[in-house]
């Protein structure tokens, strides 16, 4: 199975082809607006893609696709995806490029954008030609083909939306990225891993016993997580595809993993010397030091993406609060004042910003605070408890758990708390969500 | 049936004799004397030795029964002290066995205590409170009891906050558990700790009850 994705995606990368060129450099960034891009969204035509042939297996293909990078787009909060029956050009000749396009139609409905595209599929291969255009300024944006099997066909869309954000933010986007989390479904909680909107769920461990925390490295290779299976809460350390690693099993608690940055090294919880304390660890589990001496509670690690300062939850004043630490001057300072539970912080990629998890009026939510702590929001509310943020690896996107259905599930928002929807549903809770960086051979 | 009769006489003869010879001791002086005072005739002496020898036989029944009647009596005796004897040890055995079977239940029921009985704490807390003390107090007379029992500590938490914060808090209750029990002279090498934070609730739900029941250390035996 691995193996098998390896190939294909293989198979793609060598596949793409820049078309004919004019804008991919940095110049279209204005788009979207950095400071908040969800407050006024691009309302976005995507017509039914063009089938090359008239076979009705390429014509359905033309429609599925255009719906799933409808979806895609529509997931990253950027865009308001326009109703096809708003259109005025004719359904049955979907335009492709620039001479059959008259832009008129499209600005005519309120599209600020338009994207086009063409479906051949051969045996069992696909070949896709897509394109962005600014409907506004009558100008291509971004233009790609993708060859691949015709398994292929979400990824390549994917990647296509990785394009589109990629020239409309100067981001990747989260396309390539995973989701993991922990659901009790098989009757024991085990770490599953889908993709980053909720496709392709799959269990990655089989302890048959209580499995906690998974946490990625930053290369998104390897992850760390909690596992009882010895009677113990051991923290592993393990190689996702190779099935290798390391098993950190200390008197007492391992656990409460958080990755450095660009390192192989990583944070977590020990208690061998005699109270919960955060550790520095290599990614193969040796003990580099200890960063917390403060008598009481200290765990959940997250770091700044420059790996110099870290973010936790001590109890150190009374209650559970969180902290900021420099690793280098070694200054620790309390960042939460409101509230008498506040825990499970959260680095943001783009760094200046800590999602979090706090009580108040007897329920739990979601909150954002700047790492200067002079600006504090509540992302969720009113909707049962909402716990456990984690950022998406562009940093627009926050996925956590939420008890709104009565039963815990995996839901996603922007990073200013719109769009909030289930990611997936899959039987038992799920808890604890963890976002994946990008994954760079995918 | 002849043979038991000859049988008979002859004991009859025998036993007398040999009682006369054993414990007559007297008889046979008096005998002797009359033997001296010899001569009579052929006819006087055979016809008192067959009067004598009757007399004699008669005696030696008496006696024998006599005998006899003794040694049943003291048989009887015997016996009915060793139906006594039996009786009370029979009756010391159950006495015993009941109390065995009382001390055992009570060992049980004291074991079946010390396992049950929670040591509770209050929300966001590892502080024991008097009640959790008392307890402890009394799981520390039972280790005590029981020098050869050693115990897992758990700690727990309720559901409410996060995983991992709560793994810590239920490290912490386990550990304040078991220093409160080092305290009291109980050998830390008896007991480990270990924490499932909110993992397993011990009464499920979503309401002040459960929470309050599932916020303890648990005893388990090793």
């Amino acid at each position: 199975m691995n193996r098998n994705q390896k190939i294909t995606c293989a198979g793609i990368a060598c596949a793409v082809l820049l078309l004919i060129w004019p804008a991919q450099g940095g110049a279209a960034y204005d788009y979207i607006n950095i400071s908040n891009p969800f407050l006024k969204k691009i309302p976005i035509a995507i017509p039914a893609f063009k089938a090359f042939s008239d076979s009705s297996a390429e014509k359905n293909a033309a429609t599925s696709a255009a719906d799933i990078l409808s979806q895609t787009l529509e997931y990253t909060g950027y865009f308001r995806i326009i109703d096809r029956a708003a259109f005025l050009s004719d359904p049955r000749r979907p335009p492709l490029d620039v001479p059959d396009i008259v832009f008129r139609n499209w600005t005519g409905i309120g599209a600020e954008m338009l994207i086009t595209g063409g479906i051949a599929l051969g045996n069992h291969a696909a070949e896709m030609e897509l394109r962005l255009f600014d409907t506004v300024n009558a100008k291509l944006i971004v233009g790609k083909r993708y060859k691949g099997s015709d398994k292929d066909q979400r990824r390549m869309l994917q990647r296509f939306a990785g394009d589109v954000i990629f020239a409309l933010t100067g981001d990747q986007g989260v396309f390539n990225s995973k989701i993991a989390f922990v659901s009790n479904g098989s009757g024991n909680k085990e770490i599953y891993v889908c993709d980053f909107d909720g496709h392709n769920p799959r269990q990655v461990t089989h302890t048959k016993n209580i499995t906690l925390s998974p946490a990625w490295s930053s290369d998104g290779k390897w992850m760390a997580y909690t596992d009882f299976s010895s009677g113990n809460s051991d923290l592993y350390i393990m190689h996702l595809e190779e099935k290798r690693g390391a098993i950190v099993s200390e008197k007492g608690l391992n656990i409460s993993p958080g990755w450095i940055p660009s390192q192989f090294a990583l944070a977590a919880t020990l208690s061998f010397e005699g109270d919960p304390e955060i550790y520095m660890l290599t990614g193969s589990g040796k003990i580099i030091k200890r960063l917390t001496k403060s008598w009481g509670i200290d765990v959940s690690p997250s770091w700044s993406p420059d790996g110099k300062k870290m973010t936790f939850v001590s109890n150190r004043s009374g209650s559970p609060q969180i902290y900021i630490m420099d690793l280098y001057t070694e200054r620790t300072e309390r960042l939460t004042f409101e509230g008498s539970y506040n825990t499970s912080p959260k680095w943001s990629p783009k760094g200046d910003r800590i999602a979090y998890t706090g009580l108040k009026n007897g329920q739990f939510n979601v909150y954002v605070i700047t790492i200067d702590g002079q600006s504090l929001v509540q992302l969720t509310r009113d909707s049962g408890d909402n716990e456990a943020p984690s950022w998406s690896p562009d940093g627009n996107l926050i996925v956590f758990s939420s008890m709104r259905e009565g039963t815990s599930r995996i839901y996603v928002m922007t990073a200013y708390g719109t769009d909030q929807r289930r990611l997936l549903t899959l039987p038992g809770e799920q808890t604890t969500p963890s976002w994946s960086p990008r994954m760079m051979n995918d | 049936m002849q043979k038991k009769i000859l049988i008979g006489l002859a004991l009859l003869l025998v036993i007398p004799g040999l009682l006369f010879t054993v414990s007559c001791a007297k008889k046979t002086v008096q005998s002797e004397a009359s033997v001296s005072e010899m001569p009579k005739t052929e006819a006087a002496v055979k016809s008192e030795a067959v009067k004598r020898e009757a007399a004699t036989a008669t005696a030696d029944a008496e006696a024998a029964a006599r005998a006899r009647a003794a040694e049943l009596e003291r048989q009887r005796k015997i016996e009915e002290e060793r139906l006594k004897a039996q009786q009370l040890r029979e009756a010391q055995l159950e006495e015993e066995r009941l109390q065995a079977e009382l001390a055992k239940k009570k060992t049980e029921a004291d074991k079946n205590v010390f396992l049950k009985e929670l040591v509770l704490f209050d929300f966001d807390s590892s502080v024991l409170t008097p009640t959790a003390q008392d307890i402890l107090g009394r799981k520390a007379e039972w280790l005590k009891a029981n020098p050869r029992a050693s115990v897992i500590i758990e700690g727990h938490c309720d559901e409410r906050g996060t995983i991992e914060y709560n793994l810590a808090l239920g490290w912490r209750r386990a550990e304040a558990a078991k220093a409160f029990l080092v305290d009291l002279g109980i050998s830390s090498a008896r007991m480990t700790t270990i924490s499932y934070g909110k993992e397993r609730p011990f009464v499920k739900g979503s309401y002040e009850f459960a929470w309050s029941q599932n916020r303890r250390a648990h005893f388990v035996l090793e």
